[in-house]
């Protein structure tokens, strides 16, 4: 059974690449994903300076294979993108540039070795939250791509909270790096939500799309409460005057999030802008010769 | 520079069929199957790769739906539900 764009999205169906949709559509997809990406890719950054740094060779093996999964997320998001006919090496290009945006939180820097473990926590309890409901997004190859990145977040989750679970065992010192990175996490966790409802114009649209399945506070504060009772069981207060039970409305009440904060990181004025796409430039340059070498190699060996 | 870009198929265990997973820009067929095994098989995904250049697949266009595949729709009686046989009779 076929049919036009609007009785497959209200049959609640996939749309798939070779369908026919709306132009907005395909360039709502199109930002959506490849800035998904665009954020997998610079994802790698704040963790990976502490590869070589780990405190033991089980901590290294970790953070390397949770930093190769955030390559590998790229490259799935990518594929889909590519999809609805956009170019591989315009979107690096349109990266590095600065063309397209990626996720603000990766513009906050990793200080300590208890930030890898809040980043997992929070920064991939935060991501989780937004992912799971992207899993039924209408559109198919970017679905079945977030299938398949909630299946590894989750390790990415739990290995950072077992991480700073050992922290809190251990001296007053590591106790203090795990608050340290918790105070500075908490709040750039929830902007990871996009703007409040009130200052989103696109949700409406994207809902009618079944790009998006919940709207940004209702994320945000799912995601409170999810994070609250983990807080208390590692023995942290996250640093919110304000936040408490509301028994009425059966969900926790949380501060306001710096908006000025948000729109100061994603006009390109936090700590890490530029530094971020410096490397990734960097990575791309350096890497010329390499993919020159395997091309030349090709092409010896067509004529072979 | 642009590498062509591959689509990759996984099988999953022995006895399934290789199922269409993503696909993948390598220079080769040969670094396009090593690209594979790292992206697309981490975790034990997989026992058998497939990668095809993506511009060798021919494909039906969502256009040509219901005449392409029209003439199957009036065939109920290749499902054996079209057949009615009493209930006494057993093993059928």
């Amino acid at each position: 059974m076929t049919g036009s764009f609007e009785e497959i999205i209200a049959r609640d169906q996939r749309i798939e690449p070779r369908d026919e949709m709306p132009d907005g559509y395909r360039a709502t997809m199109i930002r959506q994903i490849s800035q998904h990406a665009h954020s997998e890719i610079i994802g790698m950054q704040p963790e990976g300076t502490w590869i070589t740094r780990a405190p033991s060779l089980r901590r290294k093996a970790i953070l390397l294979a949770k930093v190769q999964d955030e390559a590998g997320h790229g490259l799935y998001l990518y594929s889909a993108a590519e999809t609805l006919g956009v170019d591989r090496e315009d979107l690096t290009e349109r990266l590095i540039s600065g063309k397209q945006k990626y996720s603000s939180i990766f513009n906050y820097p990793a200080l300590t070795f208890a930030d890898v473990g809040v980043i997992g926590w929070l920064v991939d309890g935060a991501a989780i939250c937004n992912q799971v409901p992207l899993c039924r997004s209408s559109y198919g190859p970017y679905a079945r791509a977030m299938i398949r990145i909630c299946k590894e977040e989750s390790f990415h989750q739990r290995q950072g909270y077992e991480l700073l679970m050992t922290m809190m065992r251990g001296t007053d010192g590591q106790r203090r790096m795990v608050r340290d990175a918790t105070d500075r996490w908490w709040w750039p966790s929830l902007m990871m939500f996009g703007p409040p409802d009130a200052e989103s114009p696109n949700t409406a649209q994207s809902l009618a799309w079944r790009v998006k399945r919940h709207t940004n506070d209702e994320l945000r504060q799912r995601f409170v409460d999810l994070a609250v009772p983990q807080a208390e069981a590692l023995g942290v207060t996250l640093p919110d005057p304000v936040l408490r039970w509301n028994e009425e409305r059966g969900r926790y009440d949380f501060g306001e999030v710096d908006w000025t904060e948000f729109k100061q990181v994603i006009a390109g004025n936090g700590p890490c802008n530029a530094q971020r796409i410096a490397q990734r430039r960097a990575a791309h340059e350096d890497g010329a010769w390499v993919r020159e070498a395997a091309e030349a190699y090709a092409a010896k060996e067509a004529v072979a | 520079m642009n590498w062509p870009l591959y689509e990759v198929f996984i099988r999953g265990r022995r006895g399934l069929n290789h199922v269409h997973v993503g696909s993948l820009h390598a220079p080769d067929d040969e670094m396009a199957l090593r690209n594979a095994r790292d992206l697309y098989t981490r975790r034990n995904e997989g026992v058998s790769i497939w990668v095809v250049r993506a511009k060798h697949i021919a494909a039906s266009s969502p256009d040509e739906k219901d005449p392409f595949f029209a003439p199957s729709g009036d065939k109920v009686y290749r499902h054996p539900t079209f057949y009615e046989i009493p209930d006494e009779v057993p093993g059928i």
